[in-house]
């Protein structure tokens, strides 16, 4: 078997993996080695061929395929090894990795470091429990998406979508603009799931339906979907007499994200229930010594500038650690969520080097203050759960914390004079 | 005679309805909106409104058979639907640069429609 000895191994050539090869490449690191299951860099930027990438990272804005094309241009004119249709099939506890392609066979790679950069994946039917027959026609929304962007394919003529989530907005536009029909957006909160810009050019602009908290309580058809039974909510529950029929074709979920971390659970990393992402410190190691994580792997973010500036925060953390750098203290501070906080990235801080939180509410709130520990307020016209924010802590702020072992970050309505 | 148009702001998340006032061509008042930003984003929206068109093309690339199209410039939004249309006759060669133009000046507008990504010849 075909063994590798690399200084970093990047898990996933996304937006995340590519950005970290790049800063490790440039931080002087020899080898570094790129592993990936897909048949070519950049991940699902290919089938985002919508533009609003890249407005922070570049102050540009760019699709999908233009933000991939820079970072994949830039990393073919390194010395950085990919290795393409790969799989990995094993993460051990000891940082070593069992991987799979046509060209090696199965081989094993002992790294110095790995990053985990392998994004996400969508929930499906079943994770949402929808009752009611199994016909053909039912699709996420990104697999709507690809069949739509890169294969050619228009998975029906009568849609209907479930969840607003800035995938779901957005496939409700294409599909409207390739000449489908989008019966309805089914919304079970009362406000959208994605960016408030969705609503207004992909679902206004074209007058697609969007029926805010309802729920799709029933499927139809018995070989293909024809249609599904739709029901108001009302305190989280389907309201009894409130079902109507759409009838459709087609039925997209865009119900939501899951950080993919199978390989994770195997290396011995431990999971953090309020991202789905690995537990990490501010250098955005994981709990197994080497590992890090990066992107959506770690959590599910908003933007992709903010997936590829994680790439580059663990590439270099990689690169501290690969020179025994990482500057660690004896004892730890825990972030602690208060009120209205729905989840917070890094949940322990362990150095005196600075740290950058995001974190993201648990509801909408106008005339909001968020307030961290006992040093740090700001003010927030409004904040709402679709938008991660970022606070940057001051390596003298954090000093304090660690005579008590807890940082609490809470957001709260400022009470109006 | 004032004409009422209602207008979502999306500058930020806070999404403020706000109502305009036109006399003819001309905004003669905006209310709803609760900073500048609003205002001229809603002056904006109802004298031009814009959008950059994202679509795709055919190619005659089997491993690749569409190729991922972007307007240079906002598109008037009137014009989304009929742009379409005509990018739909479209079918391209390869190998193409980012940023070749695919339809120049497409239905009159000044807009160029641009490739979105590199082709090469063997992929």
């Amino acid at each position: 078997m075909i063994t590798k000895e690399v200084d970093l191994a990047i898990i996933g050539a996304g937006p995340a993996g590519l950005a970290a090869a790049i800063k490790a490449k440039d931080a002087g690191l020899k080898r570094v080695l790129v592993l990936e299951r897909a048949e070519a860099l950049g991940g699902l930027l290919h089938q985002c061929i919508h533009n609003g990438f890249g407005l922070h990272y570049f102050d540009q804005d760019l699709t999908g395929p233009e933000y991939a094309e820079r970072f994949i241009k830039k990393l073919s004119s390194m010395n950085i090894e990919v290795a393409l249709n790969t799989m990995v099939t094993h993460l051990h506890p000891d940082r070593s990795i069992t991987a799979i392609n046509s060209d090696w066979g199965e081989f094993k790679v002992l790294p110095a470091a790995v990053i985990l950069a392998m994004g996400c994946r969508e929930k499906t039917r079943f994770q949402l429990g929808i009752p009611g027959s199994r016909p053909a026609g039912i699709f996420t929304a990104g697999l709507a998406q690809k069949l739509v962007n890169i294969d050619g394919y228009l998975p029906g003529s009568e849609f209907v979508i479930l969840g607003s989530g800035d995938i779901g907005m957005i496939m409700a536009r294409r599909l409207h603009l390739e000449g489908a029909r989008v019966k309805a957006v089914v919304e079970i909160m009362p406000y959208v799931g994605g960016l408030i810009r969705n609503e207004v050019q992909c679902l206004h602009d074209f007058e697609i339906p969007l029926l805010l908290e309802h729920t799709v309580t029933d499927i139809y058809g018995n070989d293909r979907i024809e249609g599904v039974k739709v029901a108001k909510v009302a305190n989280g529950e389907p309201v009894n007499g409130s079902e109507s029929s759409i009838e459709c074709d087609c039925l997209l979920l865009s119900v939501g994200l899951i950080p993919e971390n199978e390989l994770s659970m195997e290396a011995g990393v431990n999971i953090y229930e309020g991202t789905g992402g690995p537990v990490v410190d501010e250098y955005l190691q994981t709990s197994v010594d080497g590992i890090f994580a990066a992107g959506n792997v770690l959590q599910v973010y908003d933007l992709v500038d903010n997936v590829t500036l994680d790439g580059e925060k663990a590439a270099l953390s990689a690169v501290k650690h690969i020179d025994n750098k990482l500057k660690k203290q004896p004892s730890e501070v825990k972030v602690a969520l208060g009120k209205n906080i729905k989840c917070v990235v890094p949940q322990k801080i362990v150095g005196f080097e600075g740290a950058e939180l995001t974190l993201r509410v648990s509801q909408p709130m106008e005339n909001a203050e968020l307030v961290v520990g006992n040093h740090y307020k700001k003010k927030y016209r409004v904040v709402t759960p679709s938008e991660v924010i970022k606070i940057a802590l001051n390596p003298s702020d954090l000093s304090q914390y660690f005579a008590t072992g807890k940082l609490e970050v809470s957001c709260n309505v400022r009470e109006k004079r | 005679m004032v004409n009422k148009r209602q207008i979502i702001c999306i500058v930020c998340p806070l999404g403020c309805r706000m109502e305009v006032g036109l006399e003819g061509d001309r905004v003669i008042e905006v209310a709803g909106n609760q900073c500048k930003k609003g205002e001229k984003h809603a002056q904006q929206e109802v004298l031009f409104p814009g959008r950059v068109l994202t679509t795709t093309v055919k190619t005659k690339n089997p491993a690749a058979p569409l190729l991922p199209v972007r307007s240079d410039k906002p598109l008037p939004k009137g014009k989304l639907e009929e742009s379409m249309e005509v990018m739909a006759k479209h079918t391209v060669s390869y190998p193409i640069q980012l940023g070749d133009v695919i339809v120049s000046n497409i239905l009159n507008t000044g807009v160029n429609i641009i490739a979105s990504r590199s082709m090469s010849k063997k992929s």
